[in-house]
């Protein structure tokens, strides 16, 4: 298969720190992977490393077959990079940031002005190219930036968090530009903390912990381990608790986990129906629901399942239901 | 997206290494990136502006008539001084900017892209420039509103401005250096500090004559490249004997830029 991007065995440490213990990838052209885990997993020294900015202590990495350590300054031009924190100028304005890049990239006058001028209107910025970056908002800051690294058309890109403390609204434009990217040709690597951005974007799934993959394959496949939806469901009244446990067990045939302290009941599942038919249940008992959703698991519980333990996130632990959905 | 996708590098070669042009442009870009910032900030030339302005007064009021007499006497004396001195303390924020600088995000996308490595670094002491026209200009006018007279030629004169960015660049460079190996803005503000009191005052930049400093003082006055900055550009402004200090002027700049350019770069690689 024809890989853009290709990872052997990265190993990185950081003082006493593990980042990287052996991490294999392979994102072949026109395809997304996305790279699953939480804060400290690794995700972003990986990147770091395929864009040339850190050296691994072991291991090979290549882009377009060049070699990130010995070939570096080749892979530089084949590759865009856009992060969590935009990396852009905050006091220019954003015209000023995309030509700055455009004549880095050695764009004469004309074609960068074009340049620039497309990607402005691409990413919904032409209105406010003219201020300084420090007036935008988050998610006109993170546009800008992902803007910045699409000017030289790159056969790869690394996407670290892209999403993160992004509306729904923005979130989505940004999955839209994702789609079209891969649908052009370009490999992208997508690090993210959300299992639904990795489920909707990615062909492929990796998922990370401590700095292994500890799972890959697609989304089919991932969620086949560990089991589809979550189903929630939470009594307005909450000593009916129990009897809405016993209603879920009965049309799963699983054991729910029930939240003492919310009342909330909630268990994993394959077949969406299920809802419609605890729906039927529940007014069959005369029981109103506060909650009642169907939702993907948590980052959280896609850990517990794949690893035994927690992903190490401040609000989790072990055998703990979902709480506040996917942002883990 | 276009048909023209993904795969720029579809059929087109990536090149080896980036050549010396790229790279010389790749520090203009980085300069006029500098430059515009401080076009969207004019305020933080403020200082630029200031310090000429309140060192001269301060320093012609307060040791005019001690010094030289008169006021105005001692404002010739003065203000070619004031030129070497002013460009040490100008040359401090390049230090201090660039440590700020290589700190945030956009440091991270320079590094990422195939520019030359030490653009960011060529840019920011190239783009500094400016703090040296402006500071230079408040001088001579305000030094000039005040009654100070060129008395050479413009030749001189030139060659006397022309000698002042030599040393500005070196003192950058040096500015550059201090602000890579320091942890912060704040300790470069205070290491600078530090090193500029001893050179500019310790030395013939308020003091033409300095006969009547303790041996200990001449030896280190004498030993000081400010000292002969200071004195070029006073005989190339109000006139008088340059002998070979000219040379010794010029020989201190390219010696101080042959050895911390390269430290600069080789630090910043490694810091980078």
């Amino acid at each position: 298969m024809d890989c853009v991007i290709r990872a052997e065995g990265l190993k990185k440490r950081f003082g006493k720190t593990l980042a990287l213990d052996g991490v294999d990838i392979a994102v072949p052209r026109g395809t997304v992977l996305g790279v699953l885990g939480p804060n400290g997993a690794g995700k972003t020294t990986a990147v770091r490393i395929l864009a040339t900015l850190v050296k691994p202590d072991e291991g090979r990495a290549s882009v377009c077959g060049y070699d990130v350590v010995t070939d570096a300054v080749q892979v530089r031009q084949l590759i865009g990079l856009t992060g969590q924190y935009a990396s852009v100028d905050e006091e220019l304005t954003g015209m000023e940031n995309l030509l700055m890049i455009c004549w880095l990239y050695g764009m004469r006058r004309a074609q960068a002005r074009d340049r620039a001028d497309s990607l402005l209107d691409r990413f919904d910025l032409a209105e406010a190219a003219g201020r300084s970056v420090k007036t935008y908002s988050g998610g006109m800051r993170r546009r800008l930036d992902l803007a910045a690294s699409l000017v030289s058309r790159p056969a790869a890109i690394f996407l670290d968090e892209p999403t993160t403390g992004l509306d729904p609204h923005a979130r989505n434009k940004v999955w839209d530009i994702v789609r079209e990217l891969a649908a052009d040709g370009t490999a992208l690597l997508l690090t993210t903390q959300y299992l639904e951005e990795a489920d909707v974007l990615a062909d492929q799934i990796a998922v990370v912990d401590h700095g292994r993959v500890i799972a890959a394959g697609t989304s089919e496949e991932l969620k086949a381990r560990i089991g589809d939806q979550t189903l929630v469901v939470r009594p307005v009244d909450r000593a009916k608790t129990a009897v809405v446990a016993k209603a879920v067990a009965s049309l799963t045939a699983a054991e729910p986990d029930v939240d003492r302290d919310t009342g909330r009941v909630t268990v994993a599942v394959a077949d969406p129906a299920v809802l419609s038919a605890l729906v039927r249940r529940l007014d069959e008992l005369g029981i109103v629901a506060a909650e009642l959703a169907l939702r993907m698991p948590s980052l959280d519980e896609v850990f517990l399942t794949l690893t035994g333990h927690s992903s190490d996130l401040p609000d989790a632990a072990p055998g703990k239901s979902l709480r506040g959905g996917n942002r883990a | 997206m276009t048909a023209a996708a993904a795969g720029v590098t579809a059929g087109v070669t990536p090149l080896r290494r980036i050549g010396v042009i790229s790279a010389a442009w790749h520090g203009l870009v980085l300069a006029w990136r500098n430059v515009t910032q401080l076009k969207h900030s004019p305020e933080k030339l403020g200082d630029v502006v200031l310090m000429p302005i309140v060192f001269t007064v301060l320093f012609l009021y307060v040791f005019g008539g001690a010094v030289a007499g008169s006021t105005h006497a001692y404002l010739q004396e003065l203000l070619p001084g004031l030129v070497a001195q002013m460009t040490l303390f100008t040359s401090v924020t390049v230090g201090t900017v660039l440590c700020e600088d290589i700190q945030k995000g956009v440091f991270d996308r320079f590094r990422s892209m195939p520019i030359a490595r030490s653009a960011p670094l060529v840019g920011s002491v190239l783009g500094s420039a400016v703090r040296f026209f402006v500071s230079m200009a408040v001088l001579v006018a305000f030094g000039s509103a005040l009654g100070f007279r060129f008395t050479t030629n413009p030749l001189s004169i030139l060659a006397a401005f022309a000698l002042a960015y030599g040393f500005y660049l070196s003192f950058c460079w040096i500015s550059a250096l201090i602000g890579l190996v320091a942890g912060s803005p704040g300790t470069v503000q205070g290491l600078a500090l530090v090193l500029a009191l001893p050179l500019s005052f310790g030395s013939s930049v308020l003091v033409a004559n300095t006969a009547t400093m303790p041996s200990w003082l001449q030896a280190w006055v004498r030993v000081n490249p400010i000292s002969y900055f200071a004195d070029t550009v006073r005989a190339l402004s109000i006139g008088g004997p340059i002998g070979d200090k000219a040379a010794i002027a010029l020989a201190w700049v390219a010696g101080i830029i042959i050895v911390t350019f390269p430290l600069a770069m080789a630090v910043y690689r490694r810091r980078v």
